[in-house]
């Protein structure tokens, strides 16, 4: 990484998020910056809204509160052309890659390049065979989407997101429900995207090991809020409650094993009193 | 009994706030209509999985009801001896009810249920949310041209339906009960008026694909997003859809030929 990158304004400036969804607080008050030219990684455990986070960006949701600019530009008080405008700089990958189904892997990667620009078709053509030769699919250009396995999938669905040579990628769990060879695959075409395009990437995740071999910084996010950052080093020697339960797998600590349920040996007794009160 | 009201006041304001949903999409769809124009492609296509697609159910069931026209016309008409118009009673019956009426409901059946199906997996699937993130509006690129599509063919439809009634009234009527040909038809011709009838059974078959098409986009773009939601969504397009085109076809009836 490029040292005076760090001086650099960060391409994403989150302050104070705060985000409700049917009444409850899925963000608190959050503030996170994405740097650019970094793979950043966003991680928690299910269910903290790290999938909402990135919608939250993209500007798919509004946010109750709270300010998130990218690249200088308030994301939440875009208007609607505005907002597709700045959409035509991020790509996202869905977690299942979210390709259209009823068109093969060739017009998929091809289609954002025909809705966005006037190139005459072999140009298109050049730049849909280059996007799938960086993710190595070049030869499945004739396929359709059911005919590809669930990590060929994504790998399209990415020259896809990089068709249009954004600034920056949003990964949503990229690499849940791979086998070992291609979540390899994955974790290396983060990363070389990455560094080949000069990309900033946001990756959401929960595997742990893959997220941080390939992140430059991490957020952990529990509760509505972010509880640890740093490296991934620095994470793992952080004194955090949280990262360090969140990082070893430990069943039970600030994440309880049990959901609230109250005094065992008193509810054990009461049932035994609800018997006697049937009988 | 105050649970009862507050249930039905509950699923009353669920009514309104859905049709107020249904309109809203409405006007998005028509105010995207523009960027169809540069792009009749997208229109062309879909007019052929709505519209040509359909072409076989529709000419199969157009062909049946034009025969049993032909057989309960002439049955109820011999007895005045007057089955010399029996290609006037199939005509009428089809281009000014039937065709319009029956095309809606099979249209309901086969092009509505596979619009909204289609929608609904797309939103399940997040291809509409990919569609988002990519910059493209799925109102104008994936719903409007389905809508127009729909309201295109329906008329079209409704006339292919006619024309094969009429030669299923002419094949039971003059092939196999013996009317007389020329009889079938020039009545038929002097009868049956290209304003008041024809123009109206399109006009009917207009609001009828307007109506179905609709419905059947709204469902798909608002159906639950998991596979019992879009289950759903398909049986209340199909329903919707026969209530809201018989409710229609007795308006439009009572105000065409209620005078």
């Amino acid at each position: 990484m490029a040292p005076q990158r760090d001086n650099d304004e960060p391409l994403v400036t989150i302050r104070d998020l705060t985000f409700r969804r049917d009444g409850r607080v899925i963000f608190d008050g959050i503030d996170l910056d994405i740097r650019r030219g970094r793979v950043t990684a966003i991680m928690g455990p299910s269910g903290t809204g790290k999938t909402t986070l990135l919608r939250l960006i993209g500007g798919q949701l509004r946010p109750e509160r709270g300010s998130i600019r990218f690249a200088g530009e308030e994301i939440t008080r875009a208007g609607r052309g505005r907002l597709y405008e700045l959409r035509k700089r991020m790509g996202m990958l869905f977690q299942n890659g979210a390709l259209l189904t009823d068109m093969n892997v060739y017009d998929n990667v091809a289609f954002p390049l025909r809705e966005h620009t006037d190139l005459p078709e072999p140009m298109i053509r050049d730049l849909v065979l280059m996007k799938l030769e960086a993710v190595g699919l070049r030869g499945a250009r004739r396929l359709m989407p059911s005919q590809l396995s669930g990590g060929m999938a994504r790998r399209v669905a990415l020259a896809r997101a990089i068709a249009l040579d954004p600034d920056m990628i949003l990964y949503d769990e990229p690499f849940t429900g791979q086998d070992p060879i291609s979540m390899g695959v994955l974790v290396r075409l983060i990363r070389t995207l990455n560094e080949s395009l000069g990309l900033t990437s946001v990756l959401v995740s929960h595997d742990i090991a893959e997220a941080a071999s390939i992140s430059d910084y991490i957020y952990l996010l529990a509760g509505g809020r972010v509880v640890a950052q740093g490296t991934a080093d620095q994470l793992y020697e952080s004194d955090s409650q949280w990262a360090q339960q969140f990082l070893q797998g430990l069943p039970d600590g600030p994440v309880p094993f049990h959901y609230p349920a109250p005094d065992y040996a008193g509810d054990l007794l009461a049932g035994d009193e609800d018997r006697e009160a049937a009988a | 009994m105050l649970d009862l009201l507050q249930n039905l006041g509950r699923r009353g304001l669920g009514v309104f706030e859905r049709l107020g949903r249904a309109s809203l999409l409405l006007v998005q769809i028509l105010a995207g209509l523009h960027t169809l124009l540069p792009r009749p492609r997208l229109v062309i296509q879909q007019v052929f999985s709505v519209g040509v697609l359909s072409l076989v159910i529709i000419v199969v069931s157009g062909t049946f009801v034009g025969m049993v026209l032909g057989l309960q016309g002439y049955n109820t008409l011999v007895d005045f001896g007057a089955e010399e118009s029996l290609g006037v009673v199939v005509a009428l019956s089809l281009v000014r009810e039937l065709g319009p009426v029956v095309t809606a409901l099979l249209f309901a059946g086969r092009a509505g249920s596979a619009l909204t199906a289609e929608i609904g997996l797309m939103k399940a699937t997040e291809q509409l949310s990919a569609l988002e993130m990519m910059a493209v509006d799925p109102v104008r690129r994936v719903l409007a041209p389905r809508f127009v599509a729909g309201f295109l063919s329906m008329p079209l439809l409704a006339a292919i339906f006619s024309a094969v009634g009429v030669l299923g009234g002419y094949f039971v009527g003059v092939g196999l009960l013996g009317v007389d040909e020329g009889a079938y038809w020039s009545q038929m011709q002097d009868k049956v008026d290209l304003y008041d009838d024809v123009y109206n059974g399109v006009i009917k078959s207009l609001a009828f694909g307007w109506v179905a098409t609709w419905i059947a986009v709204f469902e798909g773009h608002d159906a639950v997003p998991t596979s019992e939601g879009v289950s759903r969504a398909t049986t209340r397009t199909v329903v919707y859809t026969s209530l809201a085109v018989l409710g229609l076809d007795f308006v439009l009836t009572a105000l065409m030929f209620g005078d």
